[in-house]
């Protein structure tokens, strides 16, 4: 592309008071005048709002501006707005440059008005010096091949299965075990609403098993994964063959497993058991003994485990309520720490449990409880001494842990986990269902315990989520990506390859030799093949070395 | 500024975590001295250690690498 000389228009914010309150902005303005290849500059009170917004279209037309900066509040919240209104003036938006006058100036230097100046002045030149040197690009965009591949055939697994297939997408729905059903398949009743758990189960494991769109395979194990949104190619082997696949979304829905409470409050798995234990005891409508003492946070909320497992409350009221129902005769008493009855059922069923004589005793992590041959020693809080509770039989509440195969699942979908070896998602409150990385999706307990009423709410939502690729057949992408911007310069080495962490780089044979090659759709922009290219051969765009340069000479030789 | 030395610091921050950080600050109304200059990148991956070479060969006092 021939290059034409830059002209430069520097638009400055008044922000009505939170910029003009500190910043003498007409000064900035007239400030700017001075500055290389600026030609036209203007200060607004307010830029975000349509006449602002009107004056920069104005001044790209008449006249004839080929670069904009803007100087106002953070690129992180209007640098969108700013881009689309260049771009609605002819301008490609990314030959806009932002200076953040507001959120990392005037707002936090009200002491320091002659410094906040000098330093306003300052970030002003370094914009308009990177701006001088922006080049244009275009988004990009890259087909999505119509198939979604859930990992996991359990209560979270089957409804994101389902619900992709009744929008018509064809589904591949992997499971390890050999059988569908998950953590379901092993428990009773399911709390809050006292519902039967094998109901649940059978009725969604039939719907998956007769809709046309959903492939299942048991006893499956994925063994290689390649490529991005759109284009997944993965390798599973299920039944003694392998298979590859295309997908454009992939929903992860692998799970949690039970803490096996081994060496803690004398568990033999007999006398002293886990929930999980009792669910089956309970299935089998056979409690033995009168006294039931349950434990909760048993190797939870620890300085091993640090998280609470959520759910584990709400399994021991249900159960204790199941207990008596059985057996009104019975004497349940729960040992816990805090109770966790959220929400409007779970507390109603607190009451419930309460009303039905079930008793709650708190505990001091500090001085736990101790379980002897037949009875269970606490220190009461409230009498200030400790008390016996005869036992018949010992309950210890333990935590989801992740599932054995989460760290193997996320490598190779080069996704993250948490420290617990949960699921990361890419945003706690914003992108609470994504992944980092575009096109995977979490749901269910591989994301943190939950209960079922919330994997399939989730599930739901991930399924929602992956279908919008799906739906549009085709997905947009920043271009702020890494490109090779000096072909003879690269030698095909290869260390950008093995250091990219999203799988965005490969080298490839071609007639000039072993080149690098950007997968732009995978590419984020992070940077680090930039930075790590001796031969500078790749850069970013919009954050190549000029112009990060620029940006500190600018500053420092001014 | 009193005669007294006072630093020119660059910060690198990266735009997801300090970037946004520094704009919280400013939400938050946190007040610090005017004496550092902030260039964004998208992620911290990008800092070249010839930029930070470059900045205090140019008389940078101090660099913040935040990310």
């Amino acid at each position: 592309m021939e290059k034409e000389e830059p002209r430069i228009g520097v638009f400055v914010c008044k922000c009505g008071n939170n910029i003009a309150g500190l910043l003498d902005v007409e000064a900035l303005e007239e400030y700017s005048r001075t500055l290389p290849d600026v030609v036209f500059t203007q200060w607004n009170l307010y830029i975000c709002s349509d006449a602002g917004l009107e004056e920069i279209k104005k001044g790209i037309k008449e006249q004839n501006l080929n670069r904009v900066v803007v100087a106002s509040c953070t690129p992180r919240t209007h640098e969108p707005l700013f881009r689309s209104v260049c771009a609605e003036a002819g301008l490609n938006g990314y030959l806009f440059e932002m200076v953040n006058i507001r959120d990392q100036c005037s707002w936090v230097h009200a002491g320091y008005k002659e410094d906040a100046m000098v330093k306003a002045r300052d970030l002003i030149r370094m914009g308009v010096a990177k701006a001088a040197l922006l080049e244009p690009q275009e988004i990009i965009t890259s087909n999505v091949a119509v198939r979604a591949l859930v990992v996991g055939g359990g209560i979270a697994g089957l409804t994101a299965a389902i619900s992709l297939a009744d929008r018509g997408f064809p589904v591949i729905l992997l499971e390890k075990e050999k059988e569908l059903g998950g953590m379901l398949r092993s428990l009773y009743r399911l709390a809050p609403m006292d519902m039967d758990a094998s109901e649940v189960i059978d009725k969604k494991i039939k719907e998956v098993q007769d809709n046309p769109n959903i492939d299942i395979y048991t006893g499956a194990t994925i063994d290689k994964v390649k490529g991005f949104i759109g284009k997944f190619d993965v390798t599973f082997s299920a039944n003694g063959t392998s298979k590859d696949v295309r997908l454009g979304v992939v929903i992860i829905a692998t799970g949690a497993g039970n803490l096996v409470p081994e060496g803690m409050y004398q568990y033999d798995g007999h006398k002293v058991i886990t929930q999980w234990e009792l669910e089956e005891k309970l299935k089998a409508g056979k409690i033995d003994g009168n006294n039931v003492v349950m434990i909760q946070c048993v190797g939870a909320r620890s300085a091993e485990r640090k998280y609470c497992s959520r759910i584990c409350c709400a399994i021991a009221i249900k159960n204790a309520i199941l207990i008596k129902e059985l057996n009104s005769e019975a004497k349940v008493c729960i040992l816990y720490r805090d109770i966790m009855a959220y929400g409007v059922q779970n507390e109603d069923q607190l009451r419930k449990a309460k009303e039905l004589g079930i008793r709650f005793v708190k505990y001091d992590p500090e001085r736990p409880p101790v379980v002897n041959e037949d009875k269970v020693t606490v220190f009461h809080h409230l009498m200030g001494k400790e008390i016996d509770l005869p036992q018949d039989m010992v309950v210890l509440s333990t935590p989801l842990v992740a599932s054995e195969e989460a760290e193997k699942v996320a490598s190779l979908f080069r996704v993250s986990l948490d420290e617990n070896k949960f699921f990361l998602e890419a945003h706690v409150k914003l992108r609470p269902i994504d992944c980092a990385t575009d096109g995977i999706f979490i749901c269910g307990s591989a994301h943190y315990p939950k209960d079922v009423r919330e994997s399939i709410l989730q599930a739901l939502g991930a399924a929602s989520r992956a279908s919008i690729p799906l739906s549009q057949g085709e997905v947009k992408i920043e271009p702020i990506v890494t490109s090779l911007v000096n072909k003879d310069a690269c030698r095909g080495c290869g260390l950008c390859v093995a250091l990219c962490p999203y799988n965005a780089l490969e080298i490839r044979d071609t007639d000039e030799g072993r080149k690098v090659n950007v997968i732009t759709v995978a590419c984020k922009g992070c940077g680090v093949c930039a930075a790590t290219c001796y031969r500078h051969a790749l850069s970013i765009n919009s954050f190549t070395d000029d112009q990060m340069e620029a940006q500190i000479h600018s500053f420092l030789a001014a | 500024m009193n005669g007294e030395f006072e630093p020119m610091i660059i910060a690198f921050c990266c735009n997801w975590c300090a970037y946004a950080a520094a704009d919280l600050a400013g939400i938050s109304r946190m007040q610090y001295p005017a004496n550092i200059r902030v260039i964004r990148v998208m992620c911290l991956g990008r800092i070249n250690p010839n930029f930070i070479l470059k900045a205090f060969q140019l008389g940078a006092d101090g660099i913040l690498v935040s990310g």
